[in-house]
């Protein structure tokens, strides 16, 4: 009989977890892959049937994206000359001419302006509210803690109509501080909760050793517990950020111009004949860079965090 | 350096009272120890000395300015934890410079200092280090560099020796005396350990629900105990107690024990009703000569000495004695008390009968 260990796992079980793993990886990346496949198809390849596996990859779906385009007739795309650009040549090619940029820009920039907007508003008030209820004796603390919490009892689009005709009397509608404001509102109880728990479990001495140091109150939250309290920043911030970017169905009832967010934008390129595909992919593929890189930044402070308790206590 | 004077102070939580107005002095470049069960205020009290909690009345005076309101912050004291509170998220180095970068101070000088203190206390080789992998005593080491850099008033310790392991305690408590002996700083140290207070103390304050009980030299609190409490608390096994009915008046050298006739120091005091006579287990002999007599119930060998309980008419009592002393469970044996290190105790309360004997310790706090 061979010996094994508790610990340390077998060959055939590393094989098998492994297995496991990939399997589930590829079943979740699998629609992220069809979508960054589709947004390099031409048009007709994107609806083509049976789905087209292998194809000629082009950027017309990201030129689509960017530009909005009129058909014009043979001599006036003759008139023109040359194309002078590869965008230029991907549009005349179908007998297109560029009639000029798309919202798309605007649309981008407007969610990452409420999007980081609400999550740096979010995280602010989040961490001195969460510190205040943890650290310091706040008069009904308990019932001003279950009434933060009671906001997350139903779903927001719930007072969709409320909120509508609040905005409307308040000039807050299609506006990005309206915008900013109603997703941290949203997301404030939820970052309060997690961000109290994170500071519950710093202990209080690390603050009283500073005070005795010879530090203020507030460069003692500042120093010393603005750092430890990392782990639970990046997470809160991490969440907030996700549902403020993919909020859809407020988006669609508050917004219409100018501070339309992506996500009811990108369902509305439309197309000659037909939802144009690959260009609503290009947008989806772009739409999920930023928060991409959001999470891969923050990642760091995760990881640290994790070893960080193993360690402390 | 610093004396630091507690007068009158008093802290209330809500409708619990941690701490009833307790005074005390802690002499200049004392070793000071805070000691108790549990729950006894210890703690509280110096927190409030150090600033981190406001005492409800009274007033604290560090080298005589009164600083009971002040912010921990303006205090010019430095606080080792239980737990250490090393800054998590810096270096060893970093942890004992930040007291002093609070100051202002120059970088240069902050580095001489920090260099100093590692010298001092044998952690030059991890300054660099992170202080998430360092061993126990090595922490604690890192905690008390830390508050010995800046060179402040007073040092306050709570139990700072309470999260390290049972062999290494010992080794850092002489490490600690010997760290005081020579900068001779005024250190409060709270302890809950009896034998931790009076190996490493100058001087003992035993506390018992929010009360002072006693405050003096390890030995006269070990000698002359002021009430039953700390005649309990302190001490291993703990003093002997003979509960008797009977009377003393001032003058008396005698009292009936059971109907047996045992000399006390001569008394200043008069009581009546229930007494205790209090006698140390080293202050009990064997006599067959004396009428006073229990049998014994067991024997624990120590070493150099034994542990006898027996019982007596009185109740329970343990008494220490040279091993060499051949005593069998089962047998009746004379007992006698040494006359000169008895203490008698009155009533419900527990005080110690002043006489002649302990009013020397006694009648000064």
């Amino acid at each position: 009989m061979s010996s094994y260990s508790v610990t340390e796992p077998s060959g055939r079980q590393k094989l098998f977890a492994g297995t496991l793993v990939i399997l589930y990886a590829l079943i979740t990346i699998l629609p992220l892959l069809w979508i960054i496949g589709t947004s390099f198809k031409s048009p007709s390849d994107a609806i083509a049937y049976p789905p087209k596996t292998f194809f000629s990859p082009t950027l017309e779906g990201y030129v689509n994206l960017f530009t909005t385009r009129t058909r014009a007739t043979e001599e006036d795309v003759k008139a023109l000359g040359e194309p002078t650009t590869w965008y230029d040549r991907i549009v005349r090619k179908d007998g297109f001419i560029i009639a000029g940029p798309s919202r798309f820009m605007e649309r981008f920039s407007n969610s990452i302006v409420i999007g980081f907007g609400s999550t740096v508003l979010c995280i602010v008030l989040g961490t001195a509210a969460a510190y205040a209820f943890s650290r310091f004796k706040v008069p009904l603390k308990d019932d001003l803690l279950f009434f933060i919490l009671s906001t997350r009892m139903m779903p927001p689009i719930a007072v969709a109509i409320p909120i509508f005709l609040m905005f409307r009397s308040l000039g807050l509608n299609d506006t990005h501080l309206g915008m900013i404001l109603l997703y941290t509102a949203v997301n404030l109880s939820l970052a309060v909760w997690l961000l109290k728990g994170f500071i519950d479990e710093i202990p209080i001495e690390y603050e009283e050793a500073a005070l005795i140091d010879g530090y203020t109150r507030f460069q003692a939250f500042y120093k010393v517990v603005l750092p430890q309290a990392m782990t639970g920043i990046a997470s809160t911030a991490i969440f907030c950020l996700i549902f403020a970017w993919n909020e859809y169905a407020f988006a669609v009832l508050l917004t219409s111009g100018t501070a339309q967010t992506a996500p009811p934008f990108i369902p509305t390129i439309i197309g000659v004949g037909g939802q144009d595909w690959p260009a609503v992919a290009a947008g989806a593929t772009l739409f999920l860079v930023p928060v991409m890189i959001f999470t891969i930044v923050l990642r760091k402070h995760l990881l640290r965090g994790i070893t960080f308790g193993a360690v402390r206590k | 350096m610093a004396q630091i004077r507690i007068q009158n102070v008093r802290k209330e939580f809500g409708a619990f009272t941690a701490v009833q107005s307790s005074s005390f002095t802690v002499e200049d470049g004392e070793f000071f120890m805070l000691l108790g069960p549990s729950g006894c205020g210890k703690t509280t009290t110096l927190r409030m000395m150090a600033g981190l909690e406001l005492p409800t009345s009274g007033e604290i005076y560090i080298d005589g300015e009164e600083v009971g309101m002040k912010p921990a912050s303006q205090r010019d004291i430095a606080f080792v934890f239980q737990m250490f509170a090393l800054y998590p998220h810096m270096n060893v180095r970093k942890n004992i410079s930040y007291p002093l970068l609070s100051q202002g101070m120059p970088r240069a000088e902050v580095k001489a200092r920090v260099e100093d203190v590692a010298r001092i206390l044998k952690i030059e080789t991890i300054l660099d280090r992170p202080v998430g992998g360092l061993s126990g005593g090595d922490r604690q080491r890192v905690a008390l560099g830390r508050a010995i850099v800046r060179r402040p008033k007073a040092f306050f310790m709570d139990e700072p020796l309470g999260a390290l392991d049972a062999e290494f305690r010992e080794h850092m408590a002489e490490e600690l005396r010997a760290l005081h002996d020579r900068i001779g700083a005024t250190t409060v140290y709270v302890t809950h350990d009896q034998l931790e207070a009076m190996q490493m103390g100058d001087k003992i304050v035993v506390m018992n629900h929010g009360v002072v009980e006693q405050f003096g030299k390890p030995q006269e609190i070990y000698d002359w105990p002021a009430t039953k409490f700390v005649a309990k608390f302190i001490g291993s096994p703990a003093m002997n107690f003979f509960d008797f009915d009977g009377m003393i008046d001032a003058g008396d050298t005698v009292i009936e024990l059971s109907g047996k006739r045992v000399n006390v120091p001569s008394s200043r005091q008069g009581a009546k009703g229930q007494l205790t006579m209090g006698v140390r287990p080293e202050h009990i002999r064997f006599s067959d000569a004396s009428e006073y007599r229990g049998r014994v119930l067991a024997t624990e060998y120590l070493g150099t000495t034994q542990i006898i309980t027996l019982t007596t008419p009185n109740g329970e009592v343990k008494a220490r004695a040279s091993s060499r002393q051949a005593v069998r469970s089962g047998e009746t044996i004379g007992l006698e008390f040494n006359p000169g290190t008895l203490t008698i105790f009155e009533g419900e309360k527990g005080r110690a009968l002043l006489s002649e004997a302990n009013e020397g310790v006694l009648r000064h706090g």
